[in-house]
């Protein structure tokens, strides 16, 4: 059976609805793209550790550090599975550090921006985990059959994380003037860049045509946006609190809200590495990996050893 | 002996919090993702015996008391963990080693807790042993694998035992308040050393040159390190910036 042949059983198998694994064929590109998206995906879970983990020393009560702790816990755990969806595409996981901490790879731009104060470990869960579920849950039916099994444990306790940052604000909402200016203060900060983690407008994204053809996305950047807009506009009613955008306001006609115009040059600023934090999340990603090369030789050599102690005996 | 129990229960919260505050600046930072994911594990469970343990000391007190003003509000020389909980994290070689001493320690005293007439520390003591026994276990094999891996591990492993060894005594001399309890900690020193002494030789490591040394004291009576001021400065600053809110 030729290529074509090949290429026209795989399309047939997606627009069937029939999931793709790890031992089927598939075009070269359909490869190379889940193993960017889904690495990239890893990358961000990890990365996506520092900034929360920045307060688990100074949560300001041993609930809320017990939350904390567990909830960045879960994204290392979200991180595992997810490189481990990418390993069966024939990518190792340390190829793939290699990729994060040269540059090559990237991670949701989201985490560059600074954790300043507590209010924003709440911000980060309704507003970023929130803009991270419209995403995964499209996701949950992507057609990579290992990515959407990972999705769909990621999702319930990316909901249940989105849940926890509601409450805290909600909290933070109900008491003293100074933690309602926090609570305000976070909103503001988190708005903006949580709009841009869908990524450029449709018309400028590069990636879109042949991942909606391959049913490796479902939405597009903008309508995956709205649906976010849209909820999320609502929810803060709730909070008592204000989005930063004197455009956003309800349309009858679309049935949306309207919202007014991202700061493109910030975004691809950050793209390019040139956030608040970009340098720092890298270092500290890389620090770790350098200094733990000593623990992985070390366990290697035990079980080295072991494996020969074994033999002999 | 009302104050001798609140006084113990604070002892055995603070040294769990304590540990697990430091053991938590793993998270995100660990040289392996299971592992990192591993000590988190630990530090949550460090944390919630501290919790119920905080719990316990706050219906004993009294008052306003919460786990929140028993942790959040007491000064350094209030705090009664011991020593070893607050010394650094320092490389994986040294926090390993930490969490294996305590672990091995934890695993004694709660055990004789079980026992224990006072009836919420004994169900504290059963529901926390569960998890004591996996702390050992896992930082056992890691003490394995860097004993017996590497020339460098093995170093490194040594230099954490000489860094830490000195603050092991003071588990075993007994507090004002243990005796009071008829609580003698000196009588879980055989078990431990055995326990610790063979993981220690499996692992090519050896106690001899350490066996006469000074033992520094003063945790359990709140005469700490240096260290604990720090600790306390990052765990304590939202309730001492912002005073009497909720969160």
């Amino acid at each position: 059976m030729g290529t074509h042949n090949l290429e026209e059983l795989f399309q047939n198998k997606i627009d069937l609805e029939i999931k793709i694994e790890p031992k089927n064929w598939m075009p070269e590109a359909y490869r190379k793209t889940n193993i960017r998206q889904i690495s990239q995906h890893a990358h961000s879970e990890i990365v996506g550790m520092l900034p929360e983990g920045n307060w688990i020393s100074r949560a300001p009560s041993l609930k809320r550090k017990a939350i904390l702790i567990a909830k960045v816990q879960d994204e290392a755990g979200h991180g595992l599975y997810l490189y481990a969806a990418a390993e069966t595409l024939g990518q190792s996981r340390e190829q793939m550090f290699n990729d994060l901490h040269s540059g090559k790879a990237k991670y949701s731009s989201i985490f560059n921006y600074p954790t300043l104060t507590w209010a924003d470990m709440g911000a980060i869960g309704w507003l970023v985990d929130g803009a991270a579920i419209m995403n995964q849950v499209m996701l949950t039916r992507t057609s990579y059959g290992p990515y959407a099994r990972a999705m769909v444990r990621i999702c319930k306790e990316e909901s249940f994380h989105q849940r926890q940052g509601f409450e805290s604000l909600w909290v933070l909402s109900k008491g003293s003037e100074e933690q309602r200016a926090l609570c305000q203060d976070a909103i503001n900060r988190w708005w903006w860049p949580a709009l841009m983690m869908f990524g450029p407008i449709d018309s400028e994204s590069t990636n879109s045509d042949m991942s909606m053809k391959w049913k490796i996305k479902r939405k597009t950047n903008d309508e995956l946006r709205q649906q976010f807009v849209d909820m999320i506009a609502e929810q803060v009613k709730l909070l008592g609190m204000t989005l930063p955008d004197p455009n956003l306001r309800w349309n009858e006609a679309r049935k949306h809200y309207d919202f007014g115009e991202i700061n493109w040059d910030e975004f691809w600023q950050v793209v390019k590495g040139n956030g608040p934090c970009n340098k720092e999340r890298l270092e500290a990603r890389k620090k770790a990996w350098e200094q733990g090369a000593w623990v992985r030789e070390a366990a290697q050599a035990y079980a080295n050893k072991q494996r020969t102690r074994n033999k002999a005996a | 002996m009302q104050q001798a129990l609140l006084d113990y229960t604070l002892y055995l919260a603070d040294s769990a919090l304590i540990l697990g505050q430091r053991n938590s600046a793993w998270c995100g930072h660990g040289p392996v993702l299971e592992q990192d994911i591993a000590i988190t594990n630990i530090t949550l469970d460090l944390i919630g015996q501290s919790r119920s343990l905080y719990q316990y000391a706050a219906q004993l007190n009294g008052g306003d008391a919460t786990e929140d003003t028993l942790a959040y509000l007491r000064s350094e020389r209030e705090y009664k963990n011991c020593l070893l909980a607050e010394r650094p994290n320092g490389d994986w070689a040294q926090t390993i080693l930490r969490q294996f001493l305590f672990s091995c320690f934890q695993r004694e005293l709660y055990t004789q807790l079980t026992k224990e007439k006072d009836t919420t520390l004994a169900a504290i003591a059963t529901k926390s042993l569960k998890e004591v026994t996996y702390h050992c276990r896992w930082s056992g094999e890691w003490v394995l694998r860097l004993g017996d891996g590497t020339a460098e591990s093995h170093t490194r492993l040594v230099t954490a035992l000489e860094n830490l060894w000195p603050y092991t005594g003071e588990l075993f001399k007994a507090a004002d308040y243990e005796l009071a309890m008829g609580l003698d900690p000196a009588a879980l020193q055989t078990n431990w050393l055995a326990a610790v002494q063979s993981t220690l030789e499996e692992a090519t490591l050896s106690l001899a040159s350490l066996a006469s040394c000074f033992m520094h004291v003063g945790g359990k009576k709140g005469v700490h390190t240096e260290e604990l001021g720090y600790i306390l400065t990052d765990l304590q600053y939202m309730q001492r910036a912002y005073p009497g809110c909720d969160w």
